[in-house]
């Protein structure tokens, strides 16, 4: 077979640039929240302080009053102190977990102060699994190595290790089975439905999802096995799937947009030397109903600061829409993971006739102030610490978390991230005969 | 360790940065890793802040982890510096400084060889103290830094002001309902002839401090924040402070008679009883309100309260003196300040409660079963889902609690406030009561079934199940939607697909 799954960081003509880091996201511990409610049957306890906790509560809102499935573990002076056993502790409190909650697995997320502390949980996790008789998955997502969604990365990296073994290599199960394709990324099932249904347009069977619905039902991941990512900060995972489980990866853009849609599955569909069926007129008429909200777009300038590296993705849509991109601010790039991705952005900025916009890797905030205010840019993707002060000086934002919170994948929610970046633009129509702009008099 | 699901209060220091960022022209440097400086987002939106958050984070990452902070700290103070051109820098450690040890002390003294700010290094431990404790402790260290500099410079201003002045300390952002107490209680010295002299730390500069020692005494509204600070101006400068929080119509008038008593002792011929008397039959409606037949329904009626030291303990004692509510129980999270809070309330409730624990709060007030619940936005979320309303009395608190119009607690527009707050509460079980009693609003059948009526167009398993999942209020209407799709397009089946379609080219 031929295989394109080379993965290599070709030349390009986009301009790549890296600041200090000094950077406003959230904390990667955040991913519980979507987790936990993804993986139906789990429990996460984040192993941190008050800080932590603070952030969990505030950021997550009323989330916090529904009997989640998640706590934390607060550490104490005596733990930091080593005054008191880790181990015991641990296992006092997963066994009240396991009582009160009963849930099928119990992932540990690591904090900084796990880290700081050099606790050791992996070890401690391998004996509580088997005294307390329960699954226990350990997932690093802590400030100091990563940003926001790239906590889910590493909840799933772990996970990946922990599904069932299959060998696809094995004769007997090569003649007998079709070429096993597991897709990776936390989607609502809503999502992964719509995904899985394209796919299966073209004929092609998604054998699973990581993660799945339940823990009890995580796939079988092997030799042989293809995997491909439907969000671009899942690097790690991509890696531990190649690299422990000896999957292949299919490196796609990612189904986002009409066309990142279309590019993932024709991706796919190449891996598999399937000639696609009738994507081109889908994508087309997907366009067509976005018409009204295209309108909008056209010609409006936009600046992403960067916080959830989600931003390649959608800039490289919003391009497509019609937009200009001044700056793409992104935490992290893994530029043989998103390769397509790059190489799509590229791509559309030659077809659409724009310039290539700047890509800033660990931005720094007050640098990228300076700039907007230099460059005035019709729309700011940003997080909420900046979103006020910014609209109080007549600059219009999109909080960059809700595209976090909203479904943005696949041909069927293309709208929703048009809906999402429009409502600034929608809100001034609205508002525009009024005499008000600025609410600052600092500009 | 602590299996915790929330708690009261925050970190430590949540508390130094809401001083920071209280003050006009003060930045502070976190020494955090990155995603710790959410306080930014919790500034922007709770308060609405129209100017960016002065924190900025010196980020410890995997190479501090490795060789420390060596040059970052200092450059981050220095970079801020000439930025923003702050007066003072507070460098403010977090859990993760705490346990990294590093000498943060040691990084200021060498950032002010270079910076023209002034720079401390917030004194609070993330171990030993929360939010409200090193908020306190933080606002102390600020104003003894500054009365310390006055005196080495000699430029403290001596004597007092010539008309009698208060400064009030603990005017803090992110407070609860703070803003619009401020200004009630800027309103009671401007009835009273009295002049404010300073309000600290409320948008103050740092170079104002060395002024506090002027004014005759200090006003200390929340006993969470400004104590110390009060304390250390009565040993520094003799300076008495007033620390009963004028909530409710009785306290309001202690708080006043004190003010009465330490300013005929300065020397001023003070005489407040015809206000209190004017204010309290004739200004307040509350207390004319405990005297109506309205009242009169909620004697003896059940209630629990928690909730910080200040709020809880006042709200207990006016449910209990002015409105002869049966207050079953009263607590506090401040477990630091129980002995205060036990000696306060001790005649007004039957048992008194200490604790930070939520679920402790949630199991009483089932056994309780009151009639009304007076907490924190957990203890509102416990009365949902018992079915017992709450009135928010006190921090932590959400976006709601920060109205847009004007809900001060404190002085006698504050009594009014309040007793709204608990009579609408009190009616509204009664409400509850009744409809539960009589069966219900009108009994109409509201159609929740979602099989549809139309049997030309069948639903598969599969998308009948997807139908189910989307929310009540507007699944009839994808329902509609998605009947009317199919049936364009002349299909008698809706399959998962069909649906998905029909999502995808719904007009808006």
């Amino acid at each position: 077979m031929n295989l394109p799954l080379e993965l290599s960081a070709k030349k390009t003509l986009l301009n790549f640039d890296c600041e200090t880091g000094n950077y406003h996201t959230f904390c990667p511990i955040s991913c519980v929240a979507w987790l936990y409610q993804k993986i139906e049957d789990s429990f996460f306890l984040v192993i941190g302080t008050k800080t932590c906790g603070y952030f969990l509560q505030n950021a997550m809102g009323v989330m916090i009053f529904s009997e989640p499935r998640y706590a934390m573990a607060e550490l104490e002076e005596g733990d930091i102190l080593a005054k008191l056993n880790d181990y015991s502790e641990l296992k006092r409190l997963c066994s009240k977990i396991k009582k009160d909650k009963n849930p099928s697995v119990i992932f540990w997320i690591g904090t900084c102060t796990t880290e700081i502390i050099k606790m050791d949980l992996e070890g401690i996790a391998s004996k509580l699994e088997y005294e307390l008789d329960i699954p226990i998955i350990v997932a690093r997502a802590n400030g100091l190595d990563y940003a926001f969604t790239q906590g889910e990365d590493t909840v799933l990296a772990a996970m990946a290790q922990k599904c069932p073994e299959i060998n696809f290599k094995q004769d007997h199960l090569v003649l007998t089975l079709p070429p096993s394709l597991i897709l990776f990324g936390s989607v609502s099932d809503s999502v992964a439905k719509q995904l899985t249904l394209e796919l299966q347009h073209q004929g092609i069977t998604v054998t699973g999802w990581l993660p799945s619905k339940r823990y009890s039902e995580m796939p079988a991941i092997g030799e042989g096995c293809f995997v491909c990512g439907v969000s671009a900060y899942l690097s790690r995972t991509a890696t531990t799937l190649m690299r422990r489980k000896k999957a292949k990866l299919i490196g796609a853009p990612f189904p986002i947009g009409p066309d990142g849609t279309r590019a993932w599955i024709e991706k796919i569909c190449a891996v598999f030397s399937i000639k696609p069926k009738n994507l081109e007129e889908r994508e087309k008429k997907i366009w067509k109903s976005l018409e009204n909200y295209l309108e909008l777009l056209v010609d409006k300038s936009i600046f992403f600061m960067g916080d959830n590296l989600l931003e390649l993705s959608l800039a490289r849509f919003f391009i497509r829409c019609g937009m200009k991109v001044h700056e793409i601010g992104v935490p992290y790039i893994d530029k043989r993971y998103q390769s397509s991705e790059l190489a799509l952005l590229e791509k559309t900025c030659s077809d659409m006739g724009v310039d290539f916009p700047t890509i800033v890797e660990k931005p720094d905030n007050y640098k990228q102030l300076k700039r907007i205010r230099a460059l005035q840019p019709d729309l700011v993707v940003t997080g909420m610490s900046m979103a006020n002060p910014l609209e109080a000086r007549g600059i219009n934002t999109k909080w960059s978390v809700e595209f976090t919170f909203t479904h943005i994948h696949g041909f069927t929610n293309s709208r929703s991230v048009l809906e999402l970046i429009t409502k600034p633009i929608r809100r001034n129509l609205s508002m525009q005969q009024l005499a008000w702009n600025s609410y600052s008099l600092l500009i | 360790m602590k299996l915790a699901y929330w708690m009261y209060a925050g970190p430590a220091h949540i508390g130094t940065l809401k001083i920071a960022s209280s003050f006009k022209n003060v930045h502070a440097v976190m020494h955090a890793p990155l995603g710790d400086d959410y306080f930014n987002v919790m500034k922007s939106m709770l308060e609405r802040g129209r100017d960016f958050t002065p924190v900025t984070t010196s980020v410890v990452d995997r190479h501090v982890l490795a060789r420390g902070s060596q040059e970052k700290v200092i450059s981050t103070i220095v970079r801020k510096d000439s930025e923003e051109h702050p007066d003072l820098i507070l460098l403010t450690p977090t859990c993760t400084s705490c346990i990294l040890q590093e000498d943060l002390q040691n990084f200021v003294f060498r950032a002010s060889l270079e910076a023209k700010a002034d720079i401390i290094l917030a004194d609070v431990h993330h171990y030993r103290v929360n939010e409200l404790q090193a908020s306190d402790k933080t606002l102390e260290q600020i104003i003894e830094f500054y009365i310390t500099k006055a005196k080495k410079y000699q430029t403290l201003p001596q004597g007092k002001t010539s008309h009698p002045s208060v400064n009030i300390i603990g005017a803090v952002c992110l407070g609860f309902h703070t803003q619009y107490d401020i200004l009630e209680l800027k309103k009671i010295c401007t009835d009273l002839g009295i002049d404010i002299n300073l309000i600290v730390p409320d948008n103050a500069f740092v170079d104002q401090l060395k002024y506090l020692p002027k004014a005759w005494c200090n006003v200390v509204p929340y006993r969470e924040t400004g104590l110390l600070a009060a304390e250390y101006l009565k040993k520094e400068f003799g300076m008495p402070y007033i620390c009963t929080s004028p909530i409710g119509v009785v306290e309001t008038a202690k708080f006043i008679r004190e003010l009465q008593s330490i300013l005929s002792a300065m020397g001023f011929n003070a005489s407040f009883e015809s206000y209190i008397h004017q204010q309290t039959k004739f200004i307040s409606q509350s207390s004319w309100f405990s005297r109506s037949i309205d009242c009169q329904n909620l004697t003896g009626k059940k209630a629990v309260v928690f909730g910080d030291a200040t709020h809880a303990a006042a709200i207990t004692k006016i449910l209990s003196r002015e409105m002869g509510v049966h207050v079953s129980w009263a607590g506090t999270f401040c477990t630091y300040d129980a002995s205060w809070f036990r000696g306060e309330i001790a005649s007004a409730c039957d048992t008194i409660l200490i604790t930070e624990d939520h679920s402790l709060v949630a199991d009483l007030i089932a056994k309780t079963n009151p009639s009304a619940i007076f907490g924190t936005q957990m203890e509102r979320h416990i009365g949902k889902k018992l079915n017992i309303p709450c009135a928010v009395i006190s921090p932590p608190v959400h976006i709601q609690n920060f109205p847009l119009s004007y809900k001060p607690f404190i002085g006698y527009e504050g009594t009014n406030q309040i007793a709204d707050l608990v009579y609408n509460l009190f009616t509204l079980g009664m409400e509850d009561h009744l409809l539960e009693l009589f069966g219900g609003h009108d009994a109409c059948t509201t159609v929740t079934n979602v099989v549809p009526a139309d049997n030309q167009i069948s639903w598969s398993k599969e998308a009948l199940l997807e139908l189910s999942k989307i929310p009540g209020f507007v699944r009839r209407n994808v329902q509609r939607n998605t009947e009317i799709f199919a049936r364009k397009k002349s299909l008698s089946l809706i399959t998962l697909e069909l649906m998905y379609e029909a999502k995808e080219f719904a007009e808006n």
